[in-house]
């Protein structure tokens, strides 16, 4: 009974463990790369513990730049989606009964059509009609932020009306009644009475807005023109190749996003602790922490996490991975001459093999084994020299084949099998 | 009191669709007067009183205040002030700002408002609780806050729809004579609705009795319980014991009815139908069961009905006795308790006999239903 209990606890600990690894995993990887000195993503091989891509990331111009008009055209789309979105939240209520769940679905169906054909039609739509409006209009229709916020906007205002209603079920109409009723005017009863009610939904409407702004991608790419967002100029990059400066951009968000999401929890929590005070149920007990961190996990996580991010800031602005970087350079250089030694021996065993071989026994394949790059079959794609050069990036000089070094290691085993084995070669050598 | 302003409502139509919710209301309310409206739950009330404060508009007829005609007024434009049934006060706005958002909206000062406010509070018995939300009072504490922002307003009329409903026995005695004084002091036009026939006796200067959108009668409390122009008032205020049957003979403001079970009966005829009822009517006759007594020698002047005691319900100052007339019918009598033995006489016949001026009897009509 007890080891049931024991088995069945050790499989969910198993389940959420993988469960956690498959949602968290890449982005602790990924994390983990803006701290590697490598120049390409990784984290095997580790080379030096590095803040330059930090440095990197902050002196990107095209990346600084594509960030301000992610938020401007975020918070355009905060904007426009959350007025729309209230404005259609409030129809819904008002409509007439009958025409309600149509009027719903119309308002719900952009959500449903892929962001592709709203970004296109936005394009289409504008083009038209500055056209129709002749070039005064052309300036503000083709600009690319007023483009992106509205075709942003066109399904972002459906999620935050979808906000709105669930907010707007739990309101009591009688409350705007009531202030008519005391002499408020409408501005004044909306002003006063529906819209404090509806700012938590405002709230998290705009953080929803935002963050699907921030994220876009599919709608953005057609409408962006001359101010390409976050999204368009990442995927630019990694079109072009992508270095870990984008893991160090991925990291302050995620850093970010925790530090948001621990802060509101603290402050939920104190104010949870201040109703608990006020009626009196509070667990009194004495604590060394101040007042503001008593009972509060989410607070002292807070503060450990402003530390932890001060000290690191700080570490960064002294540390300096050049000594590390150096040795890891001469480890690579190391490395790339012990392989193309290698290489080298390898071409020279198969010469030595096809001076041996004599008259052409094989046909046309020991062709492939006269060591001239152009008439390989495979056009020059594992030639060796190839090679040199590309794992040999920034390590300086490629060292020309010296024929005259001898063998250093066995080389693979050959797919001629056992006729060009190097124990053959030096009988042969010998000769 | 007639300085207050008044109300009318001249034959006013209220539809919804093909349904009918209010059916030719002529009411006329005096000024500074307390007026109910006592009907059944969906008789209509509310909807009349939606009229009034200018939430909907009638479908036909006239509503004025003080004498004006209302159509095209807007509720913030109307010099009256709502208390809605479920209360409605601002739930993230503090008492004291609650009570005060009248003032508000016309751009009154903070320190205004808190003043008027702690006033206000005074008054209501909820001094230096106007810092909390309404969410931290009870429910007759919400009640009280309700009232006073309404008389914040300072309203000509004010409407109050069901206010107790919500509260316990007590507390809704309590919050009823509270009212009435509140109404007395300020001086004007109280409108009161209530499915509580007791509320509405207890505290109005004249009650207005509705039926499925129809306004049966209108007169004081001692008018609609003494002498109900319809059965349904008959039935709907207070208790009554019904007896059904044909009228047979008229004489004067009284006739005699033969009933179904018990025999010939004699009885005043209502007030409104006199001169509307002749002879072989269908016809109700009502008689309350403390107007029933045990007959004795020298009641020879009164009217008598024989019956088998079922049951009785102890009652304190009272018991209600429960019997069975001749043919079957069901009364219910109410005996003040003197300290006898009522159920010695369990089982026994009685004869009771009853004041002719006590026993109404009008045309044949909808009964309340309990
Ligand atoms: N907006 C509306 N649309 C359609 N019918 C309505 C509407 N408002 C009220 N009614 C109908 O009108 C009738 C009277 O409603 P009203 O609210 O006036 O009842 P009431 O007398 O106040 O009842 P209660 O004592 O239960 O509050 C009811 O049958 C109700 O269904
Ligand atoms: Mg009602």
């Amino acid at each position: 009974m007890k080891s049931n209990v024991f088995v069945s606890r050790l499989a969910l600990g198993i389940y959420l463990l993988i469960f956690f690894g498959y949602l968290l995993g890449p982005l602790l990887i990924m994390s983990l790369t803006a701290f590697n000195s490598n120049a390409f993503p990784s984290v095997s091989p580790w080379a030096c513990f590095t803040f330059e891509w930090f440095q990197v990331l902050f002196h990107d111009e095209r990346i600084l730049n594509s960030i301000k008009n992610s938020v401007i055209i975020g918070i355009g789309t905060v904007i426009l989606s959350v007025a729309m979105g209230l404005a259609a939240s409030l129809v819904l209520t008002q409509v007439w009964a009958k025409w309600r769940s149509t009027y719903y679905t119309i308002i719900i169906a952009p959500i449903l059509i892929p962001g592709v054909v709203l970004g296109i039609s936005t394009v289409v739509f504008w083009d038209r009609l500055s056209r129709i409006l002749g070039p005064a209009s052309d300036a503000l229709f083709h600009n690319g932020i007023f483009l992106t916020v509205l075709g942003q906007s066109t399904f972002i205002a459906s999620y935050a009306m979808l906000v709105f209603v669930a907010r707007l079920q739990r309101y009591d109409p009688g409350l705007t009644e009531a202030a008519l009723d005391l002499g408020a005017t409408h501005t004044q009863a909306f002003r006063k009475i529906l819209l404090p009610f509806m700012r938590p939904a405002i709230a998290s409407a705009s953080v929803l807005a935002f963050l699907a702004s921030f994220e876009n991608y599919n709608t953005t790419t057609f409408t962006f023109g001359r101010y390409p967002t976050l999204t368009i100029e990442l995927a630019q990059k990694v079109r072009y190749g992508i270095n870990p400066s984008i893991s160090a951009l991925a990291f302050i968000i995620v850093v970010l996003t925790v530090f948001g999401a621990i802060a509101l929890e603290a402050w939920r929590r104190n104010k949870l602790k201040a109703l608990a005070v006020k009626e009196g149920t509070a667990p009194v007990g004495r604590s060394i922490l101040p007042g503001f961190l008593r009972g509060n996990w989410a607070a002292v996580v807070l503060v450990l996490m402003s530390f932890a991010v001060i000290t690191v800031f700080w570490a960064g602005q002294s540390y300096s991975p050049a000594q590390c970087k150096q040795r890891v350079l001469e480890l690579k250089q190391a490395e790339t001459q012990r392989r193309i030694q290698e290489l080298q021996l390898q071409r020279q065993i198969k010469r030595q093999a096809d001076a041996l071989k004599g008259p052409d026994i094989f046909g046309p394949s020991s062709q492939s084994g006269t060591g001239t790059a152009g008439d390989n079959p495979f056009g020059g794609v594992f030639n060796p020299g190839n090679l040199e050069g590309q794992s040999g990036t920034g390590t300086g000089p490629t060292e020309q084949p010296k024929p005259e070094e001898e063998p250093k290691a066995a080389p693979k085993p050959s797919p001629f099998g056992g006729v060009f084995d190097p124990g053959n070669l030096d009988d042969v050598g010998g000769n | 009191m007639a300085d207050g302003v008044g109300v009318d409502l001249d034959n006013v139509w209220i539809r919804f669709g093909d349904f009918v919710a209010v059916r030719e209301a002529n009411v006329h309310i005096n000024g500074g007067d307390f007026f109910s409206f006592l009907g059944p739950s969906g008789c209509g009330k509310t909807t009349i009183l939606r009229a009034i404060s200018g939430f909907l508009d009638p479908s036909e007829g006239r509503v004025l205040i003080g004498g004006n005609d209302m159509a095209g007024i807007g509720p913030n434009k109307r010099p009256t002030a709502l208390i809605f049934q479920n209360l409605a006060l601002f739930p993230l706005m503090k008492i004291w700002e609650n009570i005060t958002f009248s003032m508000e909206v016309k751009g009154a000062s903070t320190a205004e408002r808190r003043k008027r406010a702690d006033e206000l509070l005074d008054m209501i018995a909820l001094e230096g609780q106007g810092d909390k939300l309404p969410s931290e009072l009870s429910g007759g504490q919400k009640q009280r806050v309700a009232i006073a922002r309404a008389l914040c307003a300072e309203p000509d009329v004010l409407l109050l729809d069901e206010p107790l409903s919500a509260l316990d026995l007590k507390l809704r005695q309590h919050m009823r004579t509270e009212l009435r004084e509140i109404q007395q002091r300020v001086g004007i036009t109280f409108i009161y609705i209530t499915h509580d026939q007791g509320e509405a006796l207890t505290m109005s200067d004249n009650v207005a009795v509705m039926r499925a959108g129809i306004i049966d009668q209108i007169g004081t409390g001692h008018d609609v319980y003494d002498r109900p122009a319809t059965a349904f008032v008959a039935s709907f205020v207070g208790e009554n014991n019904v007896f059904r049957g044909k009228i047979q003979e008229i004489q004067g403001n009284e006739a005699l009815m033969q009933s179904n079970r018990s025999g010939l009966l004699r009885a005043t005829i209502t007030p409104s139908a006199v001169g509307e009822l002749k002879v072989g009517d269908d016809a109700m006759m009502f008689i309350r069961p403390e107007a029933l007594a045990l007959a004795n020698g020298d009641s020879h002047d009164k009217a008598r009905i024989s019956a088998k005691v079922l049951s009785e319900e102890f009652e304190g100052n009272s018991y209600s006795v429960y019997l069975e007339g001749d043919g079957g019918k069901e009364m219910k009598m109410s005996m003040p308790n003197l300290g006898q033995d009522p159920e010695a006489s369990r089982g026994q016949d009685l004869t009771l006999s009853y004041d002719v001026g006590n026993a109404m009897v009008m045309p044949a009509g909808e009964l309340a239903s309990e």
